[in-house]
């Protein structure tokens, strides 16, 4: 893909060193500015009205007295932008305000813009909405069981069809039945992974700004500018080259803000009416109606392996709760069963995944989108099979592991590949073998693996652009200026472009600018989505840099009579490598480079290998350039009369390619964990029943009730980098922003079965399910530390071994 | 129908500002959206996350349940406040060479809790730092890299007293 040179490792000076992030300061001072933080002159709050029932046909709405409140410049409602929008282009079924239906508490079906936030509020109450209600569907198994007397969520897309199922995904690799039939040991477990959300400290917000003339900018907190822009072009009948999108920085995403969502498209439509500028702020309350959070999903397993420990054959079964809409629906369908084969190797493999709707606010991707959930699933099963073959977890884990250069059962292509340098690196620093099994009774230690994309393959409209570009240019004084349109959300890519300036053009991190978030001058990145970030726009970057750096060399050479190849770019001086004394300051390198070539940019881009999975309908889902693995060990402490369990520490072992910055890859590490560690103990995105109040109300739309980790709750957190320097990645670099979120939440449930022999197997891990787990085991005699399996005769203390032995 | 507006006299950051606000502001829309002090954060607007946290006569306070009219006659300091001519207060660097900040959204109020404790000790324990930080939720970090940078920051204070001292 990119066939230019790029430095040899041992050349490399910052990258791979602590660095401070370019915006760091900023951050810290409170200069650095959000949407919420931009004030226009002259402008106008918007609000949405939400509807109060979770199924409903709209009879009548009556917006006149709101319209005549003074202060109140413009009203929308589902009829003034009748286009259905959605991420993905074949599933796009919401409109930006309902137009005849509702189909969850907090649905939009109107907006208006007036002075101020709480005559905006005023205008609200004075919507008359007449609204026929009709019976709706908060269970999935509901959903699937719909026969068509009540209406569906949405039209059946064939005659017949039921039309509350987004997608069902069936495929098969390999002879499942036979080799399961001829399993020496399997095991079956039904799992049901609760629905959680993103919960970014920053709530969604919006600016529309219309000139009167046929130009529109919109600035938003969005993870996805590009797709942004596609949109509002598309559903507002606007010319897309006079849409701008900016994006301030971004107070945290994961997810949740990935998508196009209703307040963006009313911000703009109401400043067009209005010509003015208008802002909208959902409160806490909307970003959870917003959602797009973590599926619910209810798994069924069957796995079978060897008697030596080789697994033969998965089967798996699972219904995803999507709610009311598609959303990110489609990927997530095939998510659930393509990212579960690596990193161990499986002889056949089937899955059955069935997205419903339901009358509750989307599902859509979260952290590790689409594979966390069976990640959950998969790893307990994983440890049973271990404990029934009387193997340590970590060496039935290695037993399985698939290697490097190789390709899964469903044809996706491995490259490099760290996974057992995680396993022992998590094994070592947890001292797992003094303690797997041996605490005593209440306390376990748990391990789990796993694997996730660095990118999806392919954009999520069909096209053959790059997925990632970058401009830069070089100014007279020594400046590099970086033009990027990747999504600064937290985790530093604007940093690491800058990194890769400075280390490829030989200067200074203070001088290389970011110019950044606004698509009227940053060539297209699609967006802070499926951990693609650092490959794609790392490759770009080096892909534009190196070819500035080029020049310079070329002119640098010219004037000293040498090799272009032997003068060098490093921290401010060019440099003769064969006599370093021979040296010029970078400034004037520049400007030999600009007198010889004229002004100086470049471009650089990147795209994806197109021969990395299976021709089959599917399989380029799920397939990426490379993979990340990681390997946790969790510790806790479980409190059987209570149902308390404590989390003492996660060891967190990633493999992330090559740290370019390891204070940034640190962060994430232990940001994921934290994220996983909430999602096992204590999130929950749950709805009311008709007994319990209002169907299908959230239950807990404020960060009191919606209970995310504070200081107090989270366990230590030791990051161990694992680098196995990816033939394809920036410098060798893959993700690390999602998966080392995956194995958190099934090394807890391991631990807490060795703590007390009790199997979760239900998220979250809160003190009503496991006190109803404990008695259970309780009254059936099991509640009892699980004993030393045969296969592990290592004493305590005894000398680590962290090779892999034979097992068959 | 515009709200009814008082007069009200605040001393934030060492400046002593006189501003006409609706009787129902905040003291966090009072510093956001009458005085342009945008650092502080509105990321619930009712006390459960601590995004809003300011120091009121150095005690951290939760500025977006904190009526405007209660902070008259008492000093308020906000982010903005916190760095002097000599440059950034010594935790906000260490947040930044750190990596303590990722989105950076929560940073402001936390840096207010974490600096009303330093003004209480310069060494303080990792448990009495998590509990100053109990009532700010961060969503990114999972609060180790923060944690590193309240301990380096405190001793980097406990050495400038050292220094004073022996200067003196």
């Amino acid at each position: 893909m990119i066939d230019r040179p790029r430095k040899s490792q041992s050349d490399l000076q910052l990258i791979g060193t602590p660095m401070r992030r370019i915006e760091g300061l900023d951050k810290s001072t409170g200069r650095a500015v959000y949407t919420d933080d931009i004030v226009l002159p002259g402008m106008l709050h918007g609000k949405i009205l939400r509807s109060p029932y979770p199924h409903a046909r709209i009879i009548s709405i009556d917006v006149s007295e709101a319209e005549k409140l003074e202060g109140v410049h413009a009203v929308i409602t589902g009829g003034d932008i009748p286009t259905k929008y959605g991420i993905i282009p074949w599933t796009a079924d919401e409109y930006p305000l309902c137009t005849d239906r509702v189909r969850y508490i907090g649905d939009g079906v109107a907006a208006v813009a007036a002075v101020d936030e709480d005559l905006a509020i005023r205008a609200l109450e004075l919507i008359r909405v007449e609204y026929e209600e009709l019976p709706a569907f908060l269970d999935p198994y509901e959903s699937l069981a719909a026969d068509g007397s009540t209406p569906y969520i949405h039209e059946p897309r064939k005659e017949g069809g039921n039309g509350n199922v987004t997608k069902q995904v069936q495929l098969e690799f390999g002879e499942v039945d036979e080799l399961m039939a001829g399993s020496d040991v399997i095991v079956e477990g039904k799992y049901f992974f609760e629905g959680s959300t993103h919960t970014p400290i920053e709530p969604h917000c919006a600016i529309g700004l219309w000139d009167g003339v046929g130009k529109l900018t919109v600035w938003s907190a969005t993870q996805v500018p590009h797709y942004l822009h596609r949109e509002l072009a598309r559903v507002l009948e606007l010319d897309p080259a006079r849409v701008r999108v900016l994006q301030p920085l971004v107070g945290g995403a994961f997810g949740g803000k990935s998508e196009p969502f209703d307040l963006e498209f009313c911000v703009a439509k109401l400043s067009m009416l209005a010509a003015r500028p208008v802002k909208i702020l959902y409160t806490r309350e909307e970003v959870f109606y917003a959602h797009r959070g973590r599926h619910p999903f209810h798994m069924k397993y069957q796995m079978g392996c060897t008697k030596e420990g080789k697994l033969t054959s998965v089967d798996a079964e699972i219904l995803l709760d999507g709610g009311a809409y598609a959303s990110f629906g489609l990927v997530t369908t095939y998510y659930a069963g393509q990212l579960l084969c690596a990193p161990y190797s499986m002889s056949a493999y089937r899955f059955d995944s069935t997205r419903l709707y339901t009358n509750k606010p989307a599902c859509g991707p979260k952290r590790g989108h689409g594979s966390v959930q069976p990640r959950f699933a998969f790893e307990i099963q994983i440890d049973k099979l271990s404990e029934k073959v009387g193997l340590d977890p970590f060496e039935f884990r290695r037993r399985n592991f698939i290697g490097s250069n190789t390709r899964t059962v469903n044809e996706l292509r491995i490259t490099s590949n760290g996974f057992l340098e995680c396993l022992e690196s998590v094994e070592r620093a947890s001292h797992w073998r003094r303690k797997f099994r041996r605490l005593p009774f209440g306390q376990g230690v748990g391990v789990a693996g796993s694997t996730y994309i660095s990118g999806t393959n392919y954009p999520i409209y069909p096209n053959d652009m790059p997925q990632s570009g970058v401009q830069m240019q070089i100014d007279r004084s020594g400046r590099v200026s970086v033009f990027s349109g990747a999504s600064e959300i937290g985790q530093g890519c604007d940093s690491m472009v800058a990194y890769i300036a400075a280390e490829e053009l030989g200067v200074p991190l203070e001088y290389v600018r970011v110019l950044r978030g606004d698509t009227d001058f940053t060539p297209v990145d699609l967006g802070a989505y499926s951990s693609r970030v650092t490959f794609m726009l790392g490759n770009a970057a080096i892909d534009a840099a190196s070819k500035l750096r080029e020049m310079v060399q070329k002119a640098v050479a010219g004037e000293w009579e040498v090799e272009a190849k032997e003068v060098l770019l490093v921290q401010g001086i060019a440099m003769w490598a064969p006599d370093t004394e021979r040296q010029m300051p970078i400034r004037e390198a520049f400007n030999l480079a600009e007198s010889r070539f004229g002004t100086l940019g470049a471009t650089g881009w990147y795209n994806t290998p197109k021969d990395v999975h299976g021709e089959y309908r599917g399989g380029t889902i799920g397939a990426s350039p490379a993979y990340s693995f990681t390997a946790h060990v969790a510790e806790v402490e479980v409190d059987v009369e209570t149902g308390v369990v404590e989390v003492e520490k996660i060891w967190i072992a990633h493999d992330c390619g090559r740290a370019l910055n390891p204070v940034l890859v640190e962060g994430q590490m232990e940001g994921s964990a934290y994220m996983g560690f909430g999602e096992a103990l204590m999130e929950e995105q749950i709805f009311k029943s008709s007994e319990q109040g209002r169907a299908g109300l959230h239950n807990a739309p404020s960060l009191l009730d919606y209970r995310i980790p504070t200081s107090l709750d989270t366990p230590e957190l030791e990051s161990l980098i694992v680098e196995s320097i990816d033939p394809e990645g920036p410098y060798g670099a893959k993700e690390a922003g999602e998966g080392p979120l995956h194995p958190s939440i099934p090394a807890i449930a391991n631990a807490i079965y060795d703590a007390i022999g009790v199997r979760v197997d239900r998220l979250p891990f809160s003190p009503p399910n496991m006190w109803r787990a404990i008695e259970g085991a309780r009254e059936a005699g099991t509640l009892v530390k699980p004993s030393i399996p045969d296969g592990v005769q290592v004493a305590p203390g005894a000398p680590h071994a962290g090779t892999i032995s034979s097992g068959s | 129908m515009p709200a009814v507006t008082q007069i009200v006299r605040l001393n934030v950051n060492g400046d002593l500002r006189e501003i006409g606000v609706p009787m129902h502001f905040t003291l966090l829309e009072t510093l956001r959206y009458e005085l342009g002090l945008t650092g502080s954060k509105q990321g619930c607007d009712k006390g459960d996350c601590g995004a809003c946290t300011v120091i009121l006569d150095g005690r951290p306070t939760l500025s977006c349940i904190t009526p405007v009219c209660e902070a008259e006659g008492h000093s308020v300091i906000t982010v903005e406040g916190l760095a002097d001519a000599d440059g950034p207060h010594p935790l906000q660097d260490a947040f930044d060479l750190h990596g303590a900040a990722q989105c950076g959204f929560c940073t402001p109020g936390i840096l207010c809790s974490a600096i009303a404790l330093l003004e209480q000790t310069t060494s303080p324990s990792r448990r009495e730092v998590k509990e100053a930080l109990a009532g700010n939720l961060c969503r990114c970090t999972g609060y180790s890299k923060i944690y590193d940078a309240v301990m380096s920051a405190a001793q980097r204070l406990q050495v400038e007293a050292h220094l004073d001292r022996s200067h003196r």
